[in-house]
């Protein structure tokens, strides 16, 4: 480990970044392709996008674990993968933040003024007098276009026995943490098993969850904007708890060969980070979507 | 990586031909791909322009379907924004930042090279959508609903172009804040970081804090298009006006985005020609952080004719107007740093100044569009272009033209030519002013903005505005002519301080500039 900053870490020129550049290139195409009407080129587009963008992931983390390996990164260069990474988080904030911005707005304003409350109260006097404004919405202002879910989803039960899971596994990767930071390599594998196990718990209930609401509840992306909600904040979610628990398998996997030491070890940060800030998510969503 | 290099060693490859720009993490190499992306951009969508002001030479529908001109203010917007100004800001804050804080690069250099590739793509997607069924967007950059949802094949190639994009903003952002974060070099404090690293530092904040509302809000579009939910759909208790709250809390810190690394730029200038240092320094900084909070309550400006509750009219007013009071400190600091300065008008300075000025005019404009009742007036008609132009075609684009010249000498290590380069600022300034000051009067006098056709009534300022147009559109050919015999080694050699006023560790370096800036942290006067 170098610790002075009189010589500077640059790293070589890299074919990684284009090669991502034409994964996400050929992911995104395909997907445009396909949803506008090109099924079959537009699969193909996403398949061999998807391909390449994963074969970039493994080979560009890779060189950068060579590297850092190779005791080629100094204090800096550590600094600035936290900075990069928090600055990363915050982003991704930002991207719920849209989400969840969408449904306080609707709570509180769109469907008590098409239930004919306050300033813009005109849409249901004229279009759908007899709409009543609740929430979680069930019974839609014009429910011909949509598919009427039966029930709303309760907070208690697999929700909150998930909130329960997430938040244990914060506990977890913390006391692999404390693992790492006392040279216990033993509690660090332990603990980030657990972690994973717990994460990977927590997304087969979330399936589950998933599949009775779509099955039993009729609840769809469909059901008017409850389902749309719901759907598009607990899927961005379980979205990134996937990304998460990838991070640290590959975290794990990285301490079971020994690669981290006690003041050394900024992917087991970076990962325990994320994992934090998806477990923030939930109970945002968990208070929000499921509770209120 | 091709090869393992000693540790504490970095690479002093310097590499040749295409993979050189294709495989490039030097912030050099990058800020040159991001530059010469931009001006191509800036020719692509001034070309929408030109068609837009062709077809509004004269009353009636002469060249174009009212679709296809639709489609051109459409896709002029979107290049312009996303594919020239700011695209053009972080070429030049890969160039400069490096060398204004004593660092030897970026702090993420593959990162930057990602963030500078995944654009054309991002362009290709868009551009492609040109010459599909249905052509291209054309329901407004805004994208607003249930307009959009009404565009053909082009809809998904629209939202992925806007989500790569933002991907691309968003890591070169991460990008400059870790650098000027992490990399100064010793002695290098906040406090005396150059104005345009302090504007930066800030953009990229709020390019980290908005673009990724952006990306919700497109792909809220994309599954009420595709997946049936119901956002922006009333029969589904969703509420289209949403999506303008959604696209605005984005949009409002967008347009801050678009400026503030301008002010940097003009604060970098106006010291250097006036060889006097910035006047309040402490209050520039200050005042760029109060723009940047302040963008973020003042998103429904935008909206007020579209229908919301009395408090929020006059909240969203109120915030608005607040921004004049940071504005204008910067625009007072600037005259002040002026006031008995030893001035000399070489081009970067007369840009400058001229930003100044126009500036002010397109933020004046503002304050009207600002206040809530007067907004009633001109909500869509000409004035609202005639301002956002006054704001970015001569607040950005002349920023950073202003950028361009004062630093070309120290980038190629030639002096551009000083004729052609006054030839250039004076066409562009009459032309400009032709093409956009009529559209304040067309707009007061009631012409809508964004249609094909319009009352004989508005003939006259129509016509001066597309000779206008057609003349400023020109006139930047001589930017390109000038700016390329720099880069092809013709012209005066440049000392390495090039201006006689200017300070700063970017000046200490040769001109050109070594590959690897600084290989050693540099002595900070």
């Amino acid at each position: 480990m170098n610790t002075s900053v009189s010589h500077y870490y640059v790293p070589a020129s890299s074919h990684w970044p284009l090669v991502g550049s034409l994964g996400l290139f050929a992911l995104t195409g395909g997907s445009a392709l396909a949803l506008s009407g090109h099924l079959g080129l537009g699969s193909f587009g996403m398949g061999i996008g998807f391909v390449v963008f994963v074969i970039m992931l493994c080979g560009w983390f890779g060189a950068v674990i060579g590297e850092s390996q190779g005791g080629r990164y100094n204090d800096q260069v550590d600094v600035s993968f936290r900075w990069g990474m928090a600055w990363f988080i915050l982003s991704e904030v930002m991207f719920f933040a849209a989400f969840f911005g969408a449904l306080f707005y609707v709570r509180q304003f769109a469907v008590p003024w098409l239930g004919g409350s306050g300033d813009k109260a005109l849409a249901h006097e004229f279009l759908w007098p007899s709409f009543v404004a609740t929430w979680p919405l069930l019974q839609l202002p014009d429910a011909g276009q949509f598919t009427v879910a039966k029930q709303a989803m309760a907070a208690a039960g697999l929700p909150a026995v998930n909130t329960l899971i997430l938040l244990s596994s914060g506990a977890t990767v913390t006391w692999a943490h404390w693992g790492l930071k006392a040279g216990n390599r033993r509690q660090l594998v332990r603990g980030l098993w657990l972690t994973v196990g717990l994460g990977a718990l927590f997304l087969g209930l979330q399936a589950h969850e998933y599949w009775d609401a779509y099955t039993l509840m009729n609840l769809r992306l469909t059901s008017g904007i409850y389902g749309s909600t719901f759907f598009m904040l607990t899927g961005f979610h379980g979205a990134h708890v996937l990304i998460g628990a990838i991070m640290l398998s590959v975290v794990l996997a990285r301490s079971r060969r020994g690669h981290f030491t006690p003041t050394h070890h900024f992917a087991f940060e970076a990962a325990s980070w994320y994992w934090h800030f998806v477990d923030v998510v939930w109970l945002g969503l968990f208070v929000t979507v499921y509770l209120l | 990586m091709t090869e393992i290099a000693l540790p504490q060693h970095h690479e002093h490859e310097h590499p040749s031909g295409i993979t050189r720009w294709l495989f490039t993490t030097n912030h050099k190499d990058i800020g040159t791909l991001y530059l010469l992306f931009a001006v191509s951009m800036l020719f692509i969508g001034g070309s929408f322009a030109m068609v837009v002001r062709l077809e509004l030479f004269q009353p009636g529908l002469q060249f174009v379907s009212p679709h296809f001109f639709n489609q051109m203010t459409t896709m002029h917007a979107l290049v312009m924004i996303f594919g020239a100004v700011m695209p053009a800001f972080v070429g030049l804050a890969n160039w400069m930042i490096p060398m204004m804080i004593g660092a030897p690069d970026m702090a993420l250099p593959r990162l930057n090279n990602w963030s500078f590739w995944l654009l054309p793509f991002a362009f290709t997607l868009l551009l492609s959508t040109l010459f599909m069924p249905g052509g291209a967007p054309s329901g407004g950059w805004t994208m607003y609903p249930p307009l959009v949802l009404q565009t053909g094949m082009a809809f998904p190639f629209l939202i992925f172009a806007v989500h790569l994009m933002g991907i691309s903003s968003v890591m070169g952002a991460i990008n400059v804040i870790t650098t000027v974060f992490n990399m100064r070099a010793p002695g290098m404090t906040y406090h005396k970081l150059p104005l345009f690293v302090w504007t930066w530092v800030v953009t990229a904040f709020l390019l980290i804090a908005a673009m990724p509302v952006l990306a919700g809000a497109v792909t809220m579009l994309l599954t009420d298009k595709y997946f049936g939910t119901s956002f922006f759909n009333a029969a589904g208790g969703g509420d289209p006006v949403m999506f303008q709250h959604v696209f605005w809390f984005f949009g409002h810190p967008e347009v801050y985005i678009m400026i503030l690394p301008a002010f940097g730029i003009v604060s970098q200038i106006v010291p250097t020609f006036a060889r006097k240092p910035l006047f309040g320094y402490t209050s520039m900084i200050y005042a760029v952080a109060s723009i940047a909070f302040l963008s973020f309550i003042v998103w429904a400006h935008h909206m007020f004719t579209v229908g919301m509750p009395l408090a929020g009219e006059l909240f969203f007013m109120y915030s608005t107007v607040l921004i004049a009071v940071p504005t204008g400190v910067k625009v007072f600091n600037w005259v002040a740093t002026m006031w008995r300065g030893s001035m000399s008008f070489e081009t970067p300075m007369l840009w400058a100044l001229c930003f100044i000025i126009l500036f002010s005019i397109g933020g004046f404009s503002g304050l009207m569009l600002g206040l809530a009742p007067a907004d009633f007036q001109y909500q869509d008609t000409y004035f609202v272009v005639a301002h956002f132009h006054y704001v970015l075609v001569t607040g950005a684009v002349f920023a950073i033209i202003a950028g361009v010249y004062f630093w070309l000498p120290k980038w190629t290590g030639r002096m551009y030519d000083e004729r052609l380069g006054k030839l250039h600022f004076w066409l562009s300034t009459i032309s400009v002013n032709l093409l956009f000051f009529p559209q304040h009067f067309l707009g007061l006098a009631g012409m809508p903005r964004r249609i094909p056709d319009y009352a004989v009534q508005y003939a006259e300022w129509n016509m001066l505005s597309s000779i206008g147009a057609f003349l400023f559109g020109a006139s930047q050919l001589i930017f390109v002519y000038v700016v390329v015999r720099a880069m092809s080694g013709h012209g005066e050699k440049a000392t390495d301080q090039v201006w006689e006023g200017a300070r700063g560790l970017e000046w200490t370096l040769s001109s050109p500039p070594p590959y690897h800036s600084f290989n050693e942290p540099p002595k900070v006067p």
